[in-house]
């Protein structure tokens, strides 16, 4: 707000032709605005962008919250990269996502469209479906889920009558990873409660005149309903993508605090708990988040750049 | 839709495909609810079993439910009562309610209502901080939090809820603003009512149900938080409900105390089933427009 500069002799000589009161009214706008805007304001330069640059700085020095850090260059970087435990966390993380997100999208569209067949009981399924995405990031339902997947407990005696043994997916690291997936997909609800709304909107007479032309069911879905709910999906997608990234409490509470066995659930946020808050490695996990960031904002660039050619947007959108 | 409307009369083969088509409805609906439901229904049986039975039986309610479980919770842990716990966290989302309440609805009807220089850059910004891993600001603001020696008190933790750093809620009550009937603050602009009559008097309670919806969404994401008091607060006196709950597991995980471990799980949950109960409308509803309009 300091940097209101006084304006050229001309201009000022040219808006002084405008009603003063017009003017005056202005000014009170923008007084009026800054005034409500303060929290959000104060909020995002205390405890967004401030600490935004901080922790810029940070990923380039050596500290340890009690040392002056120490200006390093790119070496937190460079370990970074060369760092086994580092790697681990990346591909714990990107299986996570890769398999996790788009099971529970495919889950919530399915889900979604059966319920849209049908208003007679839809409200009541709907809330069910959802209560999941309310309670599923608490530590209580992580413990739950610790139980469920225990040696001998009712999922693994469910998979055995299939022939699927694996005995406790909790301490076995080829799998604890996969009951963290299914603790995300059964939290369906959210992303499903967005495409019940999007497939809502999707105007009755197109299906009528592709039943018309004798279209069948996998067409109208293809055809109709997939490009007019795409801006939901992608936006869908875009959330879920962005939320998995950073899943902490609950790998940190099934896997009861250490990320194991063997790192297998060593989300990235997990051992950037552990460098930063753990071993005081500030500088290091600062790093970390910032290679977080970007890879966040890659993959929104991506799905922005992507959406060009799937999604599609109505011309006069209500 | 097919149930509801009286449809043009059809053929017969039709008529029994729609009746087929409903049961194969019916079923698969009810698939999906025995297993959404199922690990929310074996926490209720669970924490009336002795704790050998609770990983190892299948029956999903005891033929002999005990109370032992939920007597044990009444000693707390660690000298520590497990109202502690809750009126820890019930101080946490209660003071998070209100400083959402407050900011966020300030800064929406600024964005929603007010003409003012800068408006469309910030409204970006904020956006923006949507879309930001809260990691990025994890460290920085705890080395802040740390030399203003508030470690271990809530402000941390509530601050950003006093200035508005939901960008959620924001959006939510922004988009809420805008479809207001323009006319009413016209009217009462002409009238020669200020911003702060029309926000406190006009705006206000017609968004009730956004601020409804933004209430809950609070409480419960406080209710649930981990990472926030995992970080911030270090003395169990302090700890909030999801904080003190780890304190029933021993370093294998598998709590001596197994049936304590699971009541209190149960116990932590029921503010959550309740509010969900009690408003599940208003939370789908503000979820289902979110995306929309996202």
């Amino acid at each position: 707000m300091t940097l209101v500069k006084e304006s050229p002799p001309a201009t000022r000589k040219a808006r002084s032709a405008a009603p003063a009161a017009v003017k005056r009214r202005g000014r009170r706008e923008n007084l009026a605005g800054y005034l409500f805007m303060s929290p959000w304001i104060t909020g995002f330069l205390l405890l967004t962008a401030g600490p935004m640059v901080a922790s810029l700085y940070f990923a380039f020095t050596d500290y340890n919250l009690f040392n002056t850090p120490k200006w390093v260059g790119l070496d937190n970087f460079t370990k970074m990269f060369d760092d086994p435990r580092w790697q681990k966390s990346v591909e714990v993380t990107a299986k996570y996502v890769i398999i996790g997100t788009p099971l529970k999208l495919l889950l919530a569209l399915g889900v979604a469209l059966l319920l849209a067949q049908s208003r007679r009981g839809q409200a009541f399924y709907r809330a069910a479906f959802y209560a999941p995405s309310l309670i599923g990031a608490s530590v209580s339902v992580a413990f739950v889920w610790r139980s469920i997947f225990s040696d001998n407990a009712i999922v693994d005696r469910t998979m055995s009558v299939f022939g699927f043994h694996v005995g406790g997916w909790v301490g076995n690291p080829d799998w604890i990873l996969y009951c963290l997936v299914a603790l995300t997909v059964w939290q369906f609800g959210a992303p499903m409660v967005i495409f019940l709304a999007g497939l809502k909107q999707v105007p009755k007479e197109l299906y009528e005149a592709a039943e018309l032309d004798g279209a069948g069911a996998f067409r109208k879905f293809w055809s109709i309903t997939l490009p007019m709910i795409s801006p939901v999906l992608f936006f869908n997608v875009l959330l879920e993508t962005i939320h998995s990234f950073q899943i902490f409490g609950s790998a940190y509470v099934v896997s009861n605090t250490y990320c194991g066995p063997a790192d297998a659930t060593l989300v990235y946020t997990c051992y950037l708990y552990q460098q930063g808050f753990k071993n005081a490695q500030m500088g290091f996990a600062s790093a970390m988040a910032w290679m977080l960031l970007l890879a966040v904002a890659l993959v929104t660039a991506v799905l922005f750049w992507s959406q060009k050619k799937w999604v599609h947007y109505e011309e006069d959108a209500r | 839709m097919s149930a509801t409307t009286p449809a043009a009369p059809k053929p017969l083969g039709g008529l029994g495909r729609k009746r087929a088509g409903s049961l194969a409805w019916h079923i698969g609906s009810l698939l999906v609810l025995a297993v959404v439901l199922y690990p929310v229904v074996w926490v209720i049986g669970a924490s009336f079993k002795p704790s050998k039975d609770i990983i190892n039986s299948l029956q999903l309610f005891p033929a002999h439910p005990i109370l032992e479980n939920f007597k044990g919770l009444a000693d707390g842990i660690a000298d520590i009562s497990i109202w502690t716990f809750f009126q820890n966290s019930l101080l946490y989302a209660g003071g998070a309610v209100v400083g959402i309440l407050i900011s966020c609805s300030l800064t929406a009807y600024a964005f929603a209502k007010i003409r003012f220089a800068g408006r469309n850059l910030l409204f970006s910004l904020m956006i923006g901080t949507l879309l930001l891993p809260y990691h990025v600001l994890l460290i920085p603001q705890y080395v802040m939090f740390q030399k203003l020696e508030l470690i271990n008190t809530y402000v941390p933790l509530l601050l950003g809820k006093y200035l508005a750093t939901e960008a959620f809620f924001v959006f939510l009550m922004v988009q809420f603003m805008r479809n207001l009937p323009r006319e009413l603050d016209e009217a009462a602009r002409i009238d020669g009512c200020g911003h702060l009559r029309i926000y406190w008097s006009i705006v206000l309670p017609l968004c009730r149900p956004a601020l409804i919806t933004s209430a809950i969404f609070t409480f419960i994401n406080a209710w649930n938080d981990f990472m926030g008091p995992l970080i911030y607060l270090n003395e169990p006196g302090k700890y909030t409900v999801s904080l003190g709950m780890m304190m029933f597991r021993d370093s294998d995980g598998v709590a001596a105390n197994y049936g304590g471990l699971i009541a209190m799980s149960l116990v932590a949950l029921l503010p959550v089933l309740l509010f969900f109960l009690a408003f599940q409308r208003y939370l789908i509803d503000g979820m289902a427009t979110s995306g929309l309009k996202g």
